[in-house]
């Protein structure tokens, strides 16, 4: 007890070394939280987005459609299939869809679109699209209208209520085309839906394109992308058939993959630096703190103080500088890191545009799991405690005689 | 008498490879119970060396050094932490003291190290408190102090484990004449008094004439000895030993 009184006297004999000390510790707490985090957060957020905006975590196809995306490679909807798959736990919506360009006309102006027949309620659960509404209303079941991506709208010059024309290529070769009122405007964060896409009805797309009771996809959302690779694998254990072919987001996009991965790369660096620079804040006070106390240690050890005694001492000392610089550093990172993720930080520029070819809001909002303030909080005190071994190594080699010479 | 310190045939060389220090040669030293000594000799004589080696702080190339009977020069260093802890009280030239304790607590401290009880260790440190003087100052902390008064309780640190025999390295060279005059009343009433053994060493005429047996080293060699006195408190400062 009387040592940890000692020990406590020490840490405040020279208050702005421990203060410099704490604050190190402090801010590199701080910093790596919110590098951890915010890296997390955009990540999280890259995928749900991803997968959000339109992909879905998981697609079955009929195999081959996804190298040939044409309707001919379409397969037929499959109530079974559907009931089937949403019996794993893991898989929270399972939405068909049936998607095929044409061209979309006003007036006089013709471009080329990406149709989309959805079910409503279902894709609502997987895209939100309901959400992206900007004017209009959604798709209701059966509903004869079209809703068209804000970018399709001012090029067609469309907009709400005006009557759109579609004309295509529909199954096996059969001619398409329709007349259909605009519904609604929806807006994209992806450059690339928000100048295509066109939503309709499935049975109205399916009458569209003369594709009755056929899909190019079911999407799926998950719970989470932690179980992707396993749900993926139990669907096709699950046997839906050889005829169809199951693909992961990660697989759909690998260029997002290899995005995230580049990113985790460089953010690595970073902490990595971070690390080393705290490393040499404390080490510099430590190397200080030996000088100011060489005699007065050697003087201890000469007056019988045992070494075991003094590297306790000096370990106590420590643990209470770093382990208080961490949680300091932990409980002042989670208000930051709270309000990163409730203002999530936007980017502009260049980078966004980068971002936005990737298909997502450049937006970046912390990620507020516990794991980022452990795992970090950890890391900073691993590194403050390995240092913390120099003072006990200088004290097991100490002698006297030699500590305390003028 | 009771033989405390014997040490025989001691040196100690610095720079064996190089030009060879004789910083302590062939030394033969006996220190009884009781005395009152100083080690004297130019600067550079070999006093720290020799005080060094005979608190357990170095080890001599040659000779051995038996003090109370343990021949300190087979211990382990660990096993010379302990021994210095129980049987030698030291106090220095100077930084005697931890600065973030107040003097009680610097006294108390050692008493700490040996695991003695609360009440014991205050009944010792106040007791000695009285004896050096400074029962006002048991609260104040080393910067606090004047020169002389942190010595004073460097001494009662020294004693406050009751040890077999105080060293003091030059205890009065940092201090102005009327504190040294002062610490070495004090250390000389508690030899006369409480039967404590000192050894300390000095190059103060002043300090020297106090003392009641005087060993002048030169080149590391004892080149004169005025022989120990035992502490018969009557006895004249002067009386040799038979
Ligand atoms: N660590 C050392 N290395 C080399 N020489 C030393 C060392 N310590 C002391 N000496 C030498 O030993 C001799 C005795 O020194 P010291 O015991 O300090 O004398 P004193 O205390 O009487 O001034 C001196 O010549 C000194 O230079
Ligand atoms: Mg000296």
């Amino acid at each position: 007890m009387w040592l940890i009184k000692l020990a406590w006297k020490n840490i405040w004999r020279n208050r702005s070394r421990t203060l410099i000390t704490m604050a190190a510790i402090f801010f590199a707490v701080i910093l790596s939280v919110l590098t951890s985090s915010l890296q997390d957060g955009v990540f999280d957020n890259l995928v749900k987005n991803m997968v959000s905006f339109y992909s879905g975590y998981i697609q079955v196809h009929k195999k081959g459609y996804w190298d040939e995306q044409v309707l001919d490679n379409s397969f037929e909807a499959s109530y079974k299939m559907e009931q089937s798959v949403l019996t794993d736990h893991n898989i929270t919506a399972i939405s068909p869809r049936l998607e095929s360009f044409a061209l979309a006309s006003s007036a006089a102006i013709t471009k080329g679109c990406l149709v989309v027949g959805i079910s409503p309620e279902e894709e609502n659960k997987i895209t939100r699209l309901k959400e992206k509404i900007t004017e209009g209303a959604y798709l209701q079941e059966n509903d004869p209208g079209i809703l068209l991506s804000e970018g399709l709208s001012k090029r067609l010059q469309l907009y709400l209520h005006d009557t759109i024309i579609l004309i295509g290529q529909g199954y096996q070769g059969a001619t398409a085309a329709g007349k259909y009122p605009v519904n609604g405007i929806l807006k994209f964060g992806s450059p690339e839906l928000n100048d295509k896409a066109l939503f309709m009805t499935l049975p109205l797309a399916q009458d569209f394109y003369g594709a009755y009771n056929r899909l190019t996809s079911y999407v799926m959302a998950l719970k989470d992308n932690s179980s992707l690779q396993k749900t993926s694998a139990s669907i096709i254990d699950a046997g839906i058939g050889r005829e169809y072919e199951v693909m992961t987001w990660e697989e759909m996009m690998p260029d997002v993959v290899q995005h995230i991965k580049t990113d985790t790369a460089s953010s690595r660096i970073i902490q990595g630096i971070l690390y080393l620079l705290i490393c040499f804040g404390i080490f510099g006070t430590l190397l200080m703190m030996m000088v100011e106390r060489k005699f007065e240690i050697g003087m201890l050890v000469a007056i019988g103080m045992k070494k075991i005694k003094l590297i306790l001492l000096l370990l106590i000392e420590s643990v209470i500088t770093v382990v208080s610089g961490c949680l300091l550093g932990i409980i002042a990172s989670m208000p930051v890191v709270w309000y990163l993720n409730r203002h999530p930080i936007s980017l502009s520029g260049e980078t966004a545009k980068i971002y936005e070819r990737f298909g997502f809001e450049p937006v970046f909002p912390a990620s507020t799991e516990t794991i980022h303030f452990i795992t970090q909080g950890l890391i900073v005190l691993m590194i403050g405690l390995v240092l913390s071994l120099y003072p006990m190594v200088k004290v097991i080699r100490v002698r006297p005689v030699l500590a305390m010479k003028r | 008498m009771q033989t405390v310190i014997d040490a025989h045939n001691v040196s100690k060389v610095y720079n064996a490879d190089t030009i060879p220090v004789y910083a302590v040669n062939n030394v033969h030293l006996h220190l009884q119970k009781g005395e009152f000594t100083a080690l004297v000799g130019p600067s550079g004589s070999g006093k720290t060396t020799l005080l060094n080696l005979i608190g357990g702080l170095d080890k001599p190339d040659s000779g051995n050094i038996i003090i109370n009977g343990v021949d300190i020069t087979t211990l382990s260093a660990n096993e010379l932490i302990n021994f210095r802890l129980k049987n030698i009280g030291f106090v220095f030239q100077s930084f005697n003291l931890i600065p973030v304790l107040t003097a009680k607590e610097n006294a108390e401290f050692i008493l700490q190290l040996q695991k003695v009880h609360r009440k014991e260790r205050i009944k010792r440190i106040e007791a000695l408190f009285k004896q050096i003087g400074l029962s006002d100052k048991l609260n104040e902390r080393p910067a606090k102090l004047s020169g002389g008064q942190q010595q004073r309780v460097a001494v009662a640190r020294a004693l406050a484990s009751r040890p077999q025999f105080v060293l003091a390295d030059e205890p009065t060279a940092n201090l102005d004449s009327r504190s040294a005059s002062n610490l070495l009343d004090i250390m000389a009433r508690l030899n006369k008094e409480e039967g404590i053994t000192f050894l300390f060493s000095t190059h103060d005429q002043r300090v020297i004439d106090r003392a009641r047996r005087v060993i002048t080293l030169v080149d590391g060699q004892i080149s004169n000895d005025t022989a120990a006195v035992p502490v018969t408190h009557e006895a004249p400062v002067s009386t040799e030993k038979s």
